[in-house]
């Protein structure tokens, strides 16, 4: 090693990682698509589904986080702040997002057993008991309005109908994936490819319902509970 | 190169470019043709970004003259073809917003970064092509609307809203606070907000096929630089780009629907009072500075999103033209990190005159002068990498040389301002707009010069011609140092940023001629861009051809064709041998190894022995 060569070769020599052996999969233990054998390969072609969700989950979390900071800074910031009551059918949706979240779990769990006819059963009543959630939210704001209350009416109301109509729009977004994969043509047994990245985009799809799940929770807590 | 380079699993396996013009070039899956599509994008936002710059320094300089073009393009604005003081507002605003967002957001990430990061990486596209296009498509509705917030404006006689592209409440949230402010100022905030969503699709899409699409052996620590900041600005978008997106939910709803979310209580405005009319509902008790810092959270990561991509390409850029390897990979990589992950709790030091408390200032201006370490890291590296090495003084070397000035120039009064005692008297002065322009502006644009002069014979196969290339540069180079250093001694001086003119002012009646000065290399630095985009668009009809590599460089974009072909490796997935920067290693044959080379004979091909051929594990 000449002298004149600074950088990248005694450094590799140092440190962790610099490099796979020549013809191994990617470096740092990472599970890249680039396996010796095909199924790891298909199977790490496939992870980007769940790659990808995790990073939109981490963004979207980003702007429940602004929405939060806002919230607790508005609430401090003046004596204008009127709680409202929580409205009683909010905890039918509670229950209802949460229920949803198992049935979908268990379509996920039957669809990784093979069971494709039972885990179409299972997303039905998933994206049913989400539509009856929606309804349910809908239902809270229309007694809101029923008594006056607009999203002008006062910093909590107004709080209130954003971060409901936020978490309401993803959850749309989540409906539509829903009825996407349950209108799916199903997929040739033999096609491994095929079979790996619906079973991924199922694994994301319910990872997804979960978030949003627990993300209602924590709105629910947030709007009505704090303080 | 022997034709070991690819493992069994590489057998071709082709994937054909669709035939129909629009799937091809308008609705593109390719990442290459969208990439190329942000970079128009950009190229068509930055003239009508220049084009306002230089009416403003027209209003600057020589006040009262009479301008009958701009009588006649802006009755409202300009009677008589003398620009009212609002119409110099909407022109701030709008060359801030469509320079921050629609150029320098774009080009660096959308642009370069979709056309070379799969290749770098060894993919053969990004992760979700469907979102990729999607992410473009959305970009392009955002930067529609802000052209439409021009047009709507001209009922107010301005080109926009008049609140510059910070949109500070409640001047933003006030729909009658002033001229610009009504119709323009909604679509302004919708334009960003279709902007936020683009960019949060086109985050998601890096991370992910750079996590999961590298070829075999491309471990992260052997990437190339500029993978690793296009990664970490992808970070930076996705986690600040939620946040000006909920901000913006809340300030539309502010205007639109007669919340208080920035609006204080008791406001007079336009001389009517809160609530004493239809067209001014009742507001009470919002907060105008909670609005700043969902802002600048926002804002500050927005900084190093227009210029991570630049110090990559930079590192890049210099190593293969110095024929060196790049001095400390490793700290450079954990450089770029350690900004990006500093410039997340450092927002407040663009709110020191906010009122707020100097515990919280000494702790963002400790904050903020911290990030001198890892950029001045970055610095001595490049430095290094010069050093000794044998430079061939090439366009897309000048710019970068460039790159580095600019980013010495502007970012040492990046210390200055970070002091909040430092930054009381100057905030709002011209040292600011000094500052970030030389560091974020143009030394971004630097960056982004290099890239194309360096990656446009991939692009295109044909080289730019080198001759009209140095003429851009020099003149460049010279121009935007003629123009922002007089800037910081007015800034000194005390002359005030947004003031259309300075004519009332004696104290500042002494620098009218370095403001004339500053003008005068502006419309020339503007002028000679003509030549830029002259020698893009002839060189590819005209340019000399190029090879695969003309550079002689080492990364994976070098092996294949130019232009690479649709699947960019024409089917077969390269197999990564050795990091990204190997020149002028001893004994090699060429002074430049591709990362794709094994080793011959030396070494056994199977097994690493740890000498630093092969990268051996440890």
């Amino acid at each position: 090693m000449a002298t004149t060569v600074a950088g990248t070769k005694p450094i590799i020599k140092t440190g962790f990682g610099g490099g796979s052996k020549p013809r191994g999969p990617n470096g740092n233990g990472s599970s890249g698509r680039n396996g010796r054998n095909a199924a790891s390969r298909i199977q790490s072609s496939a992870n980007r589904y769940r790659i990808g969700m995790w990073v939109a989950m981490a963004s979207i979390l980003m702007m429940f986080t602004a929405l939060t900071s806002a919230y607790i800074v508005r609430s401090g910031s003046s004596n204008d702040w009127q709680p409202l009551a929580t409205p009683r059918v909010m905890w039918l949706s509670t229950a209802l997002i949460i229920v949803s979240s198992i049935t979908l779990e268990i379509a996920r769990r039957k669809l990784k057993g093979g069971f494709l006819s039972a885990q179409r059963v299972w997303l039905l009543a998933s994206f049913a008991l989400g539509v009856a959630f929606l309804l349910s939210q809908l239902f809270a704001w229309r007694q809101l309005v029923g008594q006056g209350i607009y999203v002008s009416s006062n910093p909590h109301s107004s709080f209130f109908y954003v971060l409901t109509a936020t978490h309401g729009v993803h959850l749309v977004a989540g409906l539509i994936a829903l009825l996407f994969m349950s209108m799916r043509r199903r997929v040739s047994s033999a096609n491994e490819m095929q079979i790996a990245k619906s079973q991924a985009a199922a694994d994301a799809m319910t990872l997804y319902w979960h978030f949003l799940d627990v993300l209602w929770i924590y709105l629910f807590v947030l709007l009505f509970f704090w303080r | 190169m022997s034709g070991e380079t690819h493992d069994t699993h590489g057998a071709v396996h082709r994937h054909e470019a669709p035939t129909s013009f629009i799937r091809k070039y308008i609705f593109s899956l390719d990442h290459k043709v969208i990439g190329i599509q942000y970079i128009i994008l950009a190229l068509v936002a930055v003239l009508v970004g220049m084009t306002m710059s230089v009416l403003m320094r027209m209003n600057l300089s020589w006040p009262g003259t009479n301008w009958p073009i701009l009588g006649t393009l802006f009755p409202g604005g300009a009677p008589d073809g003398m620009m009212t003081p609002e119409f110099y507002l909407s022109l701030v605003t709008m060359h801030g917003t469509i320079m921050v967002f629609f150029v320098l957001t774009t080009a660096p990430q959308g642009g370069f970064g979709n056309y070379f990061l799969p290749i770098q990486i060894g993919a053969e596209d990004m992760a979700f092509p469907v979102l990729n296009m999607l992410s473009f498509w959305v970009t392009f509705v955002g930067f529609v609307v802000i052209l439409a917030a021009i047009f709507f404006s001209g009922a107010d006689s301005t080109v926009g809203p008049i609140g510059g592209w910070t949109g500070y409440a409640p001047l933003s949230a006030l729909p009658n606070s002033g001229p610009g402010q009504g119709m323009g100022m909604n679509l302004w905030i919708i334009s960003i907000a279709i902007f936020c969503v683009g960019s949060l699709l086109g985050a998601l899409n890096f991370i992910t096929t750079l996590l999961n699409m590298r070829a075999p052996g491309m471990s992260l620590m052997r990437m190339p630089l500029t993978c690793w900041a296009w990664f970490t600005t992808a970070v930076l978008a996705l986690l600040s780009f939620p946040v000006l997106l909920g901000g913006g939910i809340l300030l539309l709803l502010d205007r639109t629907a007669g919340t208080s979310f920035f609006i204080p209580g008791g406001l007079y405005v336009s001389g009517v009072l809160s609530g004493t009319s239809v067209n001014f509902p009742i507001h009470t008790g919002g907060s105008p500075i909670l609005w700043q810092h969902l802002f600048w959270f926002f804002g500050h990561p927005e900084v190093y999103i227009a210029i991570l991509p630049g110090m990559g390409a930079t590192s890049h850029i210099l190593a293969t033209f110095a024929r060196k390897p790049v001095f400390g990979y490793r700290a450079m990589v954990f450089a770029i990190f350690a900004i990006g992950l500093l410039g997340f709790f450092v927002w407040g030091h663009h709110m020191f005159i906010s009122g707020m408390s100097p515990y919280s200032a000494m702790t963002f201006s400790i904050l903020t002068l911290s990030i001198g370490v890892p950029s001045a890291v970055k610095t001595f590296n490049w430095l290094g990498t010069l050093w000794g090495g044998r430079i061939r003084f090439t366009t897309p070397m000048l710019f970068s040389l460039g790159f580095v000035s600019l980013f010495v120039a502007g970012g040492i009064t990046g210390l200055v301002l970070g002091q909040s005692s430092l930054d009381l008297p100057m905030h709002d002065t011209y040292f600011v707009t000094a500052h970030f322009h030389l560091v974020m502006g143009v030394a971004s644009i630097f960056g982004m010069f290099a890239g194309t002069y360096f990656w446009f014979p991939k692009m295109f196969g044909r080289m730019m011609n080198e001759r009209l290339g140095r003429i851009h540069f020099w003149i460049t180079f010279v121009g935007v140092y003629c123009i922002f250093v007089p800037m910081h001694t007015m800034g000194i001086v005390g002359m005030p940023r947004r003031f259309a003119q300075f004519t009332e002012y004696e104290f500042l009646a002494t620098l009218q001629p370095l403001v004339v000065f500053v003008s005068i290399a502006a419309i020339a630095t503007v002028i000679v861009q003509i030549l830029f985009y002259f020698n893009l668009v002839w060189s590819i009809f005209k340019g000399e051809k190029a090879g695969p590599n003309p550079w002689e460089a080492t990364t994976l974009e070098w092996i294949t064709d130019s232009p690479p072909p649709h699947d960019n490796f024409a089917g077969v997935i390269p197999t990564v041998y050795r990091g990204p920067y190997e020149f002028a290693v001893p004994g090699a044959p060429n002074d430049f190894i591709l990362q794709t080379e094994p080793d011959p004979g030396t070494v056994p091909a199977t097994e690493g022995t740890g000498n630093g051929h092969n990268g051996s594990r440890h």
